[in-house]
């Protein structure tokens, strides 16, 4: 079972009470963009086996999305934040480097 | 053996008011202090409720509903602020007797046994939405008067005779 803090109300929210959002941190491309681009954009998901930065609604509490970032095969959870940062702060960076010394966030989720 | 878990009883009498804005300026329209975090509280006949960042539900008896929507919609006129009667669209359920935090542990994610006074938990009742606090002897717990009726059934499943989580 998957049990994160909600950074909006503090709850400690279980799994059934979330909805997965995908992949966090995706960078829209939009009207002049490549078409390589947007279909990136469009289409491609990472599914690391390892850290992964994800979207998260409590959609069963405050109805807040937030980002959690975990670890997809041991589910560890490293931390959560509001869904309105651009790019993980640095106390999330801290604490997943802490467990993964090689993680480097410029290309969150793909450890390992 | 043949007691019921908790009784379960329908409320009809209350007033509710759904406030989306800043959560201070809608205190401070109500003239009650702002609501701390996943908590409500609770002003003479009134109380109210923080849902989420940006939202505050406030309860009252019936009869004082359509003069506080008219006034806090005055007060809220020049803000982004909404002010909507919700009354009729929750159903709202107390849940009383001494093993109520049976009834509402088998329906609810949540530790109902520790859950402090003064604690409004939004989660999920069995599967769909609910709002639940404690009230003298139980639970008060509300819900969406579309799913009412499921409401009611799952409730009163949760208290059958002879159905307590405890060591028999």
């Amino acid at each position: 079972m998957l049990i994160l803090t909600c950074p909006h109300c503090g709850i400690k929210a279980e799994e059934t009470e979330l909805h997965n959002g995908g992949e966090a941190h995706l960078k829209r491309m939009g009207p002049g963009s490549s078409d390589e681009a947007f279909e990136d954009y469009m289409f491609a998901r990472k599914n690391p086996r390892g850290v992964h930065l994800e979207r998260w609604r409590h959609v069963f509490g405050c109805n807040k999305w937030f980002i959690a970032a975990r670890c997809t095969m041991t589910l560890q959870v490293f931390g959560t934040y509001p869904a309105q940062t651009p790019a993980p702060p640095d106390h999330i960076v801290q604490a997943i480097r802490a467990a993964r010394p090689d993680w480097n966030p410029t290309e969150e989720g793909v450890s390992e | 053996m043949a007691e019921q878990l908790a009784r379960i009883t329908e409320v009809h009498d209350l007033g509710m008011i759904a406030l989306r804005g800043d959560l201070d300026a809608i205190a401070a329209a109500l003239g009650m202090a702002a609501p701390d975090r996943t908590s409500i509280a609770t002003e003479g006949d009134r109380m109210l409720g923080w849902m989420s960042p940006d939202e505050a539900l406030l309860i009252l008896p019936a009869a004082s509903r359509a003069a506080d929507l008219s006034r806090l919609t005055e007060a809220l006129a020049d803000r982004h602020a909404l002010v909507a009667d919700v009354s009729d669209a929750r159903a709202v359920f107390d849940v009383i007797g001494p093993h109520a935090d049976d009834v509402i542990a088998k329906l609810a994610p949540i530790d109902a046994g520790t859950m402090p006074a003064g604690h409004l938990r939004r989660t999920r009742l069995a599967q769909v939405a609910a709002a639940i606090w404690r009230i003298e002897g139980g639970f008060r717990v509300i819900g969406f008067r579309s799913v009412a009726d499921y409401m009611r059934l799952v409730l009163a499943n949760a208290a059958i005779p002879g159905s307590g989580l405890g060591p028999r």
